[in-house]
C-alpha cells in the first residue's frame, strides 16, 4: 500500500513536472490540437451533407444525437471541451511566458521566415473562441427559437409523426443574415490561418517532422487549413449567393416557439 | 634526470620509448582523500586549460577555472580547421609512435625535446579515444569506422578531422567535460575575468590577480599551485589569424615574475590566408591549408604583368600559362604546393619583394583552381572545398571557382613560450604551462595537425600525471589569500590600472598595437636580419614611451571597459615584443618559422654542391645553436637575460631539411 | 561609403538604454560589419566619448563571441554567418543600420551591446555532456558509428553557441541550442545511456532561466550560422517526451 502510495506520487510529480515545463505545454497543445482538426473534419464532413440534402443532413445529425444511446454525443462533447479548455490554457500559460522571455523589444524589428498566420495564432484562437461561443449559441443551443424549432416535415410524414429537428432547415436559415454569415466566414477564415501553422507544428511538437519529411508536412498543413476552409465556407456561400435553395421550404413547419420541448431532442 | 645549467629539464633517465611509462611510474601519487584538500588554479580554458581543469576535478582536486571570453567554450583552440594526428595506424600505412615522433621532431627542425615530443605521439593514441567517447564527431567511412587524411604534406595519413571544424569540435568535447565538472562542484569557473598577475610565495607560485572584466573589480586567489594555458603570442604583430582577444598578459606577467620565456621568436607563419585589404582591416583569415591539395600556388613571372593584375586592368584568368610562375613547383618539385609551411610562406615573400605580388597592395599571390576544376569538374571541387570557397567569396567578394583565389602568409600559431620541464613545470615552482603557452613540443616550427594534439596531451594526459610531483610535496591549503605576498601583488595591479587610465592622452590603443605590430611583422616577420632587428630593438621603446604618454582609455575602470582591457594587453606586448627580437638576433642561424636572412645556403655550400640542397634555403647551425633559449625578462628597455639548455639528441640525428 | 548608425547605448546592466545616433563615414566596402564599428569606435575615443561596446573575437564566424541585431535580425540578412563575416558591401551608400543586442530576459544586458549568455553554459552543465572520465574511453574504433548518423550529430553538433536563435526567435527560445546539443549527443551511440536524463535536465534548465518556448516559426533556423535545422527541436520534443514517460511510469 505504501509502496503503491510512493509509485502514485512519483507518477502524480512526473506529471506536474510535464505540465509545467514549456514542451510538457506545446505536447499537451499539440494533443489537443490534433484532437480538434479531428473534429474539424468529421465537422466539415458532415456539413458537406448539406449538398447531399436535407435528409442526408438530418439523418447525420440525429445519428450524432443518438449515437450510443445519445451517450456518444456527450462523450464527444465534453473530450472536444476538455481539449478545447486545455488548449486554451496551455497556450495562454506559453504565451504569457513568452511576453515574458523578452522584457525589452527591439527598436526595429524584423521577420524572417515566420509566416504571418504563425505569428497571430494568440489572436486568431482567441477570435475563433469568440466566433465558437456565437456559434455554438446559434447552432448547438439554439437560443434563437426561430431555429430550435424548425422540425422536419418529411421525416415527420415517413415515419409515423416521429419528430426530427430539421438542421437542414436550420443551417439555410441561419446563414440567410448576412451578419451571421459575414461573422462566421470570418471566423473561419481565421481557423485556416489558425490550422495553417497549427498543423504542421503538431508534427513538430510531437517530434515527427524530420530533415525528409520537413516539405511534406508544411505542404500537408496548407492543404488541411484550406480543405477545412473550403468545406467550411462552401456552405454560407452557396447560401448567401443564393446558389442553394431551400427547395423544400414547404415541407418544413414552423412549431409554435411555445412548444419548444417537442422541438429540442 | 639531466640538468642544464639553471635548467633542470627532468626529463627521465632511459630509452626513449621507455621514458614516460617509467616517468609515471615514478612519479608521486596523492591519496584520494588528500586530493580533495588541495586547490588548483587553471588560467584559460582552451584545449590546454579546459582539459586540465576538467582532468583535475575528476581526479578530486577542487578547480577554479579562469577565462577572458564570456564562456570557456570560446576559447580560440576552437578556431583550428585542419585535424589532429595521432599514431593509431588505421590506414595501415605503417604510421607508428616512432614515426609521428619523427615528423614532428623534424618538422619542428630538431629544436624540440626528443622526450616531450615522443611523450606526446605516444598519447596521441589516447587522445582521439577520450574524445571519441566524448561525443566529438569525427569523420567516418560507411563502415562506421574514423576516417583519415594526410595532412601538411605527411607521408601518412593520421589526421583525424571533423569537417573543416576539428578544433571546434575538439574543444566543444573539452567544453562540456568542464561543464559536467562545474556542475558537480569540482571546478568553479570564472567567465569574463582576467589574470593581471601571478602572486609567488616564497619563490612558488600560489596565486593570482584577476579583473573581472564586467564590474572593473579586481580580486586575489589562491592555490596550492598556478597551471597557465593561455595560449600563444601571434597577436603582437597585431594582425593575425589568432582571435582579437589572444594575448601575452598571463605569460608576460610570469615572465616578469621571472619565469623564463623560451624561443619567443618562433612564430609560424600560415602560407594561405586571405590578403589584407586595407589598413581598417582587424584580423586575418586562415583558409584551410588542405587547399593545396588541388590548388596550384603561383605569382606572375614579370613585374609588369602584376602591376597590370594588381590595377585590375587585367584578369588573373588572362594571364597566359608561359606567363606563369608555379613558383613552388619549380623550386621544390618533389613536393609542390604541399611544401611545408614556412617555405610556402617565405616563397610567396619572395615572389612579393621582387615586385610580382598581385593583391591590390601587392602582398598576395594566386591559389588557383582552374586546372582541378578542368580535370575533376567543378562538383567535385566544391563537394571538397565548397564551404571554404563560400567563405573566400564572402570575405573578398570574389568567386574562386571563376578566377584564383588570393593568398598570402599570416602569423598563425606561435612555438616559442613559458620554458617548462618535463612535468611541464617552469622554472617557478608550482607554475605550470600547458598547450601554445609553452614552448615544449613544436621546436621552431609546428607540423600540421599537432597544435590540437599537444593542447589536449598536455592537459588530459601529461600534467594529471606530473603535477603530483609538485604538489605531494606541497603543504595542502597553506596558503591564503592574506599573505603579504598578496597585497604587494594586488596594489602593483591596482597601480597599473590606475597608471593606464591617468594617461589620458590622444591615441587609441588600437593605433600604438597597429604601429607595434607592423614594425614587428617587417623586422621580425617571415624574415629577420641583424640590422633589422637591431633596429625593432631601438623602436619599440619608442612607441612604449609614446603609449604610456599619449594613449587615451575613455570610461572608468570600474565597469566594462573593453578599451582599459585591450590597453593592458598591449602594454605587455609593447614589451615581449622587444624580448622577441632579442631572441631572433640572438639566434644566428635560420631554423623552422626563424629564418635569418644571413644564414642561408649558397653555391659555397657543400650541401648545394652535391645537390642535397639549393642556394637561399634555411641554414641551421647545429653545433652552435642547439639550445632552447630561455630569457629572463629584466626591467623594461633593459636586454633580458638568456639561460640555454642544450638539446640532446640521442636517438636521431639532426638532418638538413631537403624538399628537393 | 557612409552610413547612419543606430546604436542601442547602455552604460551597465541596470541603466536606462536608448538608442544613439552616428554618422559611420568614409567606411571601405570591403571592410567587415565589425571593422567598421571598430572605425567608428576609433572616432568617438578620438573625439573623447566612450566607445561602443560590442562582443567579438575571433572574427572567423566560429568562437560565436560576436552577437548584434542588426535592422532586427541577428548577424544581419545575409544567412549562414555571423556578424564579423558580414562585410558592409552588402548594404548600400546611405543605409541607416540599427544595430540592437541580442534581447532576450535570460541574456541580461551588461553594457552597450554586450549581453550575458552564461544561461547556455548552465543548460550544457545540466547535461550537455557525456560522462566519460578522462582515461577510462575504450579504443575509438571498438564503437563504430554509422556513417548517416555521425554525420546528422555532426550537423547540430556544428552550433557555436552565440544566441542568435534566441535573439530571432519571437519568444526569446532557446530550443534550437538545446535541441542541437541534444541532438549532437542523443544521436550517437556513446550518448545513448544518458540520453533521457540528458533531455530532462538540459529541459528543465532551460525553462528555468526564463527562456521563451517554441512556437514552431523557425525564426532561428533562419538566422543561425551554422544553418541548423529546427528539426533538432523536433527531436527534443520527442526525446523529451518519452523521458518524461519513462519517467513516470519506470
Amino acid at each position: 500500500m505504501l509502496m503503491d502510495n510512493r509509485k502514485m506520487n512519483a507518477l502524480g510529480k512526473a506529471c506536474c513536472q510535464f505540465w509545467h515545463s514549456s514542451i510538457g505545454k506545446k505536447i499537451v497543445v499539440a494533443v489537443t490540437g490534433l484532437m480538434l482538426v479531428g473534429f474539424l473534419i468529421g465537422h466539415v464532413a458532415g456539413n458537406l451533407l448539406m449538398f447531399q440534402g436535407r435528409d442526408a443532413m438530418n439523418g447525420y445529425a440525429q445519428f450524432l444525437h443518438h449515437f450510443a444511446h445519445g451517450w456518444g454525443i456527450w462523450f464527444a462533447r465534453i473530450g472536444l471541451l476538455a481539449a478545447f479548455v486545455l488548449h486554451i490554457v496551455a497556450t495562454v500559460a506559453l504565451v504569457r511566458r513568452n511576453r515574458a522571455a523578452r522584457a525589452s523589444r527591439y527598436e526595429c524589428d524584423a521577420t524572417v521566415q515566420a509566416s504571418r498566420g504563425s505569428r497571430i495564432m494568440i489572436w486568431s484562437g482567441l477570435t475563433i473562441l469568440a466566433f465558437l461561443v456565437f456559434h455554438i449559441l446559434h447552432f448547438t443551443v439554439r437560443i434563437d427559437p426561430g431555429l430550435a424549432s424548425l422540425q422536419d416535415a418529411d421525416y415527420a410524414a415517413a415515419h409515423g409523426g416521429e419528430a426530427r429537428h430539421d438542421t437542414f432547415a436550420m443551417v439555410m436559415r441561419g446563414f440567410q443574415n448576412p451578419l451571421v454569415s459575414l461573422f462566421y466566414i470570418v471566423g473561419v477564415t481565421l481557423l485556416c490561418s489558425h490550422l495553417s501553422h497549427g498543423v504542421a507544428s503538431i508534427f513538430q511538437t510531437l517530434g515527427l517532422r524530420g530533415k525528409h519529411s520537413e516539405r511534406a508536412i508544411q505542404r500537408l498543413g496548407w492543404v488541411v487549413a484550406i480543405a477545412i476552409w473550403a468545406g467550411f465556407l462552401s456552405v454560407p456561400v452557396t447560401i448567401v449567393t443564393r446558389l442553394k435553395k431551400d427547395s423544400g421550404a414547404a415541407a418544413t413547419t414552423a412549431v409554435s416557439p411555445r412548444a419548444p420541448a417537442t422541438a429540442r431532442r | 634526470m639531466s640538468t642544464n645549467g639553471s635548467l633542470n629539464s627532468a626529463i627521465p633517465a632511459g630509452p626513449l620509448a621507455g621514458k614516460w611509462s617509467k616517468h609515471k611510474n615514478d612519479s608521486k601519487l596523492i591519496n584520494p582523500a588528500n586530493k580533495r584538500k588541495y586547490s588548483i588554479i587553471v588560467v584559460g580554458s582552451g584545449l590546454a586549460g579546459g582539459s586540465a581543469a576538467a582532468t583535475l576535478s575528476e581526479l578530486g582536486y577542487r578547480v577554479k577555472c579562469f577565462c577572458y571570453q564570456d564562456s570557456p567554450r570560446r576559447a580560440h583552440s576552437i578556431a583550428a580547421q585542419g585535424g589532429i594526428n595521432a599514431a593509431k595506424n588505421y590506414q595501415n600505412d605503417g604510421d607508428s609512435v616512432w614515426r609521428l615522433f619523427y615528423d614532428t621532431l623534424k618538422g619542428g627542425d630538431f629544436r624540440s625535446r626528443e622526450a616531450n615530443v615522443y611523450r606526446l605521439a605516444e598519447v596521441s593514441a589516447n587522445i582521439i579515444d577520450q574524445c571519441v567517447a566524448q561525443g566529438v564527431p569525427f569523420a567516418r567511412e560507411y563502415g562506421g569506422l574514423l576516417d583519415n587524411r594526410s595532412f601538411g604534406g605527411a607521408q601518412v595519413s593520421r589526421t583525424f578531422y571533423a569537417r573543416g571544424q576539428t578544433g571546434q569540435q575538439l574543444l566543444i568535447g573539452c567544453y562540456q567535460a568542464l561543464a559536467k565538472e562545474i556542475a558537480r562542484g569540482g571546478v568553479t569557473m570564472f567567465p569574463r575575468t582576467e589574470m593581471l598577475d601571478l602572486v609567488l610565495v616564497d619563490g612558488h607560485a600560489k596565486g593570482i590577480i584577476v579583473r573581472d572584466l564586467v564590474t572593473g573589480e579586481i580580486s586575489r586567489h589562491a592555490a596550492d599551485c598556478v597551471i597557465l594555458a593561455t595560449g600563444g603570442y601571434g597577436n603582437v604583430f597585431f594582425l593575425s589569424t589568432n582571435a582579437k582577444g589572444c594575448n601575452v598578459m598571463a605569460a608576460y606577467r610570469a615572465a616578469k615574475r621571472g619565469a623564463y620565456f623560451a624561443n619567443p621568436c618562433y612564430t609560424q607563419i600560415h602560407p594561405t590566408c586571405i590578403p589584407v585589404s586595407g589598413d581598417y582591416q582587424s584580423k586575418l583569415t586562415l583558409m584551410s591549408e588542405s587547399l593545396r591539395n588541388d590548388g596550384r600556388i603561383w605569382a606572375p613571372k614579370s613585374p609588369e604583368v602584376a602591376a597590370k593584375l594588381r590595377k585590375r586592368e587585367m584578369k588573373a584568368a588572362d594571364v597566359p600559362e608561359d606567363q606563369r610562375d608555379y613558383y613552388l613547383e619549380r623550386k621544390y618539385p618533389s613536393f609542390g604546393n604541399l611544401a611545408p609551411r614556412d617555405i610556402s610562406s617565405r616563397s610567396a615573400k619572395e615572389a612579393c619583394d621582387d615586385g610580382r605580388g598581385v593583391a591590390a597592395t601587392g602582398l598576395g599571390v594566386y591559389l588557383d583552381f582552374r586546372d582541378a576544376i578542368q580535370r575533376l569538374g567543378k562538383d567535385a571541387i566544391s563537394a571538397r572545398y565548397g564551404n571554404l570557397f563560400q567563405m573566400y567569396e564572402k570575405i573578398s567578394g570574389d568567386d574562386p571557382y571563376s578566377m584564383p583565389m588570393m593568398i598570402y602568409p599570416a602569423v598563425h600559431y606561435t612555438m616559442g613560450g613559458l620554458w617548462v620541464d618535463y612535468n611541464l613545470m617552469s622554472n617557478i615552482p608550482g607554475l605550470h604551462v600547458l598547450g601554445e603557452a609553452n614552448f615544449s613540443d613544436h621546436g621552431a616550427n609546428r607540423l600540421g595537425a599537432s597544435a590540437l594534439m599537444q593542447g589536449l596531451a598536455d592537459g588530459y594526459f601529461v600534467i594529471p600525471a606530473t603535477l603530483p610531483n609538485y604538489l605531494a610535496g606541497e603543504k595542502p591549503g597553506a596558503i591564503g589569500t592574506e599573505d603579504p605576498a598578496f597585497d604587494e601583488a594586488e596594489q602593483a595591479v591596482r597601480a597599473r590600472v590606475d597608471r593606464l587610465m591617468a594617461v589620458n592622452g590622444k591615441r587609441t590603443v588600437d593605433s600604438f598595437h597597429r604601429e607595434l605590430g607592423l614594425l614587428v611583422w617587417d623586422k621580425c616577420g617571415m624574415a629577420r636580419n641583424a640590422a633589422g632587428l637591431r633596429e625593432a630593438i631601438e623602436k619599440i621603446p619608442a612607441i612604449r614611451e609614446e603609449f604610456w604618454e599619449n594613449v587615451r582609455i575613455p570610461g572608468d575602470s570600474r565597469n566594462l571597459n573593453m578599451e582599459l582591457e585591450k590597453a593592458g594587453r598591449v602594454a605587455d606586448f609593447l614589451e615581449f615584443a622587444e624580448m622577441m627580437c632579442h631572441d631572433a638576433l640572438d639566434r644566428e642561424e635560420s631554423c623552422g618559422g626563424h629564418f635569418r636572412e644571413e644564414y642561408q645556403f649558397t653555391e659555397a655550400d657543400e650541401a648545394v654542391k652535391s645537390g642535397y640542397t639549393n642556394p637561399g634555403e634555411a641554414k641551421r647551425r647545429d653545433d652552435e645553436y642547439a639550445y632552447v633559449a630561455a630569457w629572463e625578462a629584466g626591467a623594461p628597455g633593459s636586454k633580458p637575460k638568456l639561460h640555454k639548455e642544450t638539446l640532446e639528441f640521442e636517438n636521431v640525428k639532426p638532418s638538413v631539411r631537403s624538399y628537393k | 561609403m557612409n552610413f547612419t548608425l543606430k546604436v542601442w547605448r547602455q552604460r551597465s546592466p541596470n541603466a536606462k538604454g536608448q538608442i544613439e545616433t552616428y554618422e559611420a563615414q568614409d567606411i571601405p566596402a570591403d571592410a567587415s560589419f565589425l571593422e567598421m564599428l571598430d572605425i567608428v569606435n576609433e572616432r568617438i575615443v578620438e573625439g573623447g566619448g566612450e566607445p561602443i561596446h560590442f562582443d567579438h573575437d575571433c572574427r572567423e564566424g566560429i568562437c560565436g563571441m560576436c552577437s548584434l541585431t542588426i535592422n532586427g535580425i541577428p548577424h544581419g540578412k545575409d544567412s549562414g554567418i555571423t556578424t564579423c563575416q558580414l562585410h558592409m558591401r552588402k548594404f548600400s551608400d546611405g543605409d541607416t543600420i540599427f544595430i540592437e543586442p541580442f534581447r532576450a530576459r535570460a541574456f541580461p544586458i551588461l553594457r552597450d551591446l554586450v549581453v550575458d549568455r552564461s544561461a547556455f553554459d548552465r543548460i550544457i552543465a545540466a547535461g550537455g555532456f557525456i560522462s566519460v572520465r578522462t582515461g577510462s574511453a575504450v579504443e575509438a574504433n571498438s564503437l563504430p558509428v554509422p556513417k548517416d548518423d555521425a554525420d546528422a550529430s555532426f550537423d547540430a553538433a556544428a552550433c557555436i553557441g552565440c544566441g542568435a536563435c534566441v535573439a530571432a526567435c519571437k519568444n526569446a527560445s532557446a530550443m534550437l541550442f538545446v535541441g542541437a546539443k541534444a541532438a549532437h549527443l542523443n544521436l550517437l551511440p556513446q550518448g545513448k545511456p544518458e540520453k533521457d536524463r540528458r533531455a530532462l535536465a538540459m529541459v528543465r534548465q532551460m525553462d528555468a532561466e526564463g527562456f521563451g518556448n517554441c512556437t514552431n516559426q523557425y525564426e532561428c533556423e533562419a538566422v543561425c550560422p551554422k544553418s541548423i535545422s529546427a528539426t533538432v527541436i523536433a527531436k527534443l520534443n520527442r526525446d523529451y517526451t518519452v523521458a518524461s514517460v519513462k519517467e513516470a511510469v519506470c
